[in-house]
């Protein structure tokens, strides 16, 4: 198949700002359940000891925050949701099965769903993990408020994890994706199979199928 | 190989049981009797000499109370109380530090192995070289006690004098005190003692007299005398019954479950989904592998 066959999907700015936030995404993970659960404290080593896990840690937060922030600005308007996607989220199962619903844009309503998740999940995990903040910020804020501050960072992250366990998935599970982030480059098959919409869009395609 | 204890009840972020061949010991208690108090500030000049801590000399803030706060180089401090009762003044003076709680927040919340432990006679003592300077202790803590040292980002707070206790002595504070209102001890002799005091402070017009020892916490192995035990938030906002919040309690209790219950199905979904459905394959990508 020739080379002229592709479509590009992402540019090297695209994925070199994906990958950022996806190495930071998962040394946080990592050090992150070290603090959270006893039996894998040892995964601090992540970062060398666990005094460099606890001062490093919130570093890479705020380089995730900004790298995701970016991200952000960069697909906000393709995920807003519409009636595609609802036709889409009601017919999951059959989603699930391999078979395609609805007339997808840029993205699918999971998708969609996931990208608002992680919004949401970045915005909690960097206003709580200030306020956590040790030795720099934690001073400023009132004991209660700290306390409300650390579970929700725990529940926010563990919510993210959870939902990036399913983004790495559905990216393994339908093939072609991960070249899309890593090459940049989808198959016309692919686009048409899973961004009908978008496929329309960028090949100036105006047959609906 | 150091010297150990074997008698360690709790360790911090340890799922196993440390330990505890030698869990035979007592438990000991602390008894402060505030009514016999003279607010020497004695036992902090002793806390600092036994324990070899320095902190910065600070300055006088207009009240006694001196230095201001607990800090990680100053485990005790002596709290000094205005009040009016009876329509009389009282001045309630009382010695703030570590209650070394029998179900100890701090322990709970800390996210380090080692870091806090709890040995067979109550003490709970911080191990400063696992500590990692998180501050999750002091979010634990019911009586806002640890503090972390700016210098070494370690938390400290009162030992209970573990190194004297662990030899057969008095904490360095009960050892000084000239009025003899510090008692160390059995926490079961404590109790009695404290008894026969609150007893005395009855009859002495006292009514609510009576012995600190809250069990919102398992009770603590330090404790006060009171006149006005009904009232322990006269003594500088000492809590009427102190309990680990009940936020640190969901962070460090169901949510553990709950997020390994998620994470496991999702990571359970996304396998056996593979397993049962294979991949998602556009039609021509096959042609594609070929090339």
């Amino acid at each position: 198949m020739s080379k002229e066959k592709l479509i590009s999907r992402y540019n090297a700015a695209e994925r070199i700002n994906h990958w950022i936030v996806a190495v930071c995404f998962v040394l946080l993970a990592i050090s992150g359940l070290a603090f959270f659960y006893p039996a894998f404290f040892w995964l601090t080593g992540v970062f060398g000891t666990p005094q460099l896990a606890r001062i490093i840690h919130p570093f890479v937060g705020v380089l995730m925050f900004l790298g995701f922030f970016r991200q952000f600005f960069r697909y906000w308007h393709h995920n807003l949701f519409n009636k595609e996607d609802i036709k889409w989220m009601l017919s999951v199962k059959q989603v699930l099965s391999g078979h395609e619903v609805g007339d997808t844009g840029k993205y699918n309503g999971g998708q969609k769903g996931m990208f608002w998740l992680m919004t949401g999940c970045l915005l909690v995990l960097i206003c709580t993990g200030v306020i956590i903040w040790r030795p720099y910020f934690a001073y400023y804020f009132p004991i209660e408020l700290i306390r409300v501050a650390l579970l929700l960072h725990a529940w926010s992250a563990l919510m993210l994890i959870a939902g990036i366990v399913v983004h790495v998935y559905a990216a393994i599970w339908v093939r072609g994706t991960i070249r899309a982030m890593v090459e940049g480059v989808v198959t016309h098959a692919w686009a048409k199979k899973h961004h009908p919409r978008w496929y329309r869009e960028v090949t100036g395609d105006k047959h609906k199928p | 190989m150091s010297l150990q204890s074997q008698d360690i009840l709790r360790r911090s972020a340890s799922p196993t049981q440390p330990p505890i061949a030698r869990e035979h010991k007592a438990e000991v208690a602390k008894l402060i009797d505030v009514t016999t108090c003279i607010g020497c500030k004695a036992c902090q000049v002793a806390c600092s000499e036994w324990n070899d801590l320095r902190d910065e000399i600070g300055s006088n803030v207009g009240v006694y109370d001196n230095p201001a706060d607990l800090t990680a180089e100053s485990w005790t401090v002596m709290r000094y109380s205005e009040v009016e009762q009876n329509g009389k003044l009282e001045w309630l003076i009382r010695k703030d530090g570590c209650m070394h709680c029998a179900d100890p927040g701090c322990l709970k919340a800390c996210p380090s192995p080692g870091a806090i432990i709890q040995y067979a006679n109550g003490i709970v003592d911080f191990q400063s070289e696992h500590c990692i300077g998180c501050g999750y202790c002091i979010s634990g803590c019911p009586f806002n006690v640890p503090r972390i040292n700016q210098k070494d980002n370690k938390a400290y707070k009162c030992t209970l004098c573990s190194d004297r206790v662990s030899v057969g002595q008095e904490p360095a504070c009960v050892k000084t005190c000239p009025t003899g209102a510090i008692r160390f001890g059995s926490k079961e002799d404590m109790k009695e003692y404290a008894q026969e005091r609150v007893d005395e402070l009855k009859t002495r017009g006292y009514a609510n007299a009576g012995l600190y020892d809250p069990q919102g916490v398992g009770g603590t192995h330090v404790m006060y005398v009171l006149h006005h035990a009904d009232q322990p938030e006269l003594y500088h906002g000492l809590k009427k019954d102190p309990q680990i919040s009940p936020v640190v309690s969901l962070w460090k209790g169901i949510l553990k479950p709950l997020s390994t219950i998620g994470l496991a199905a999702s990571l359970l979904f996304g396998f056996f989904h593979y397993i049962g459905v294979g991949p998602n394959k556009a039609e021509d990508d096959d042609e594609e592998d070929k090339v």
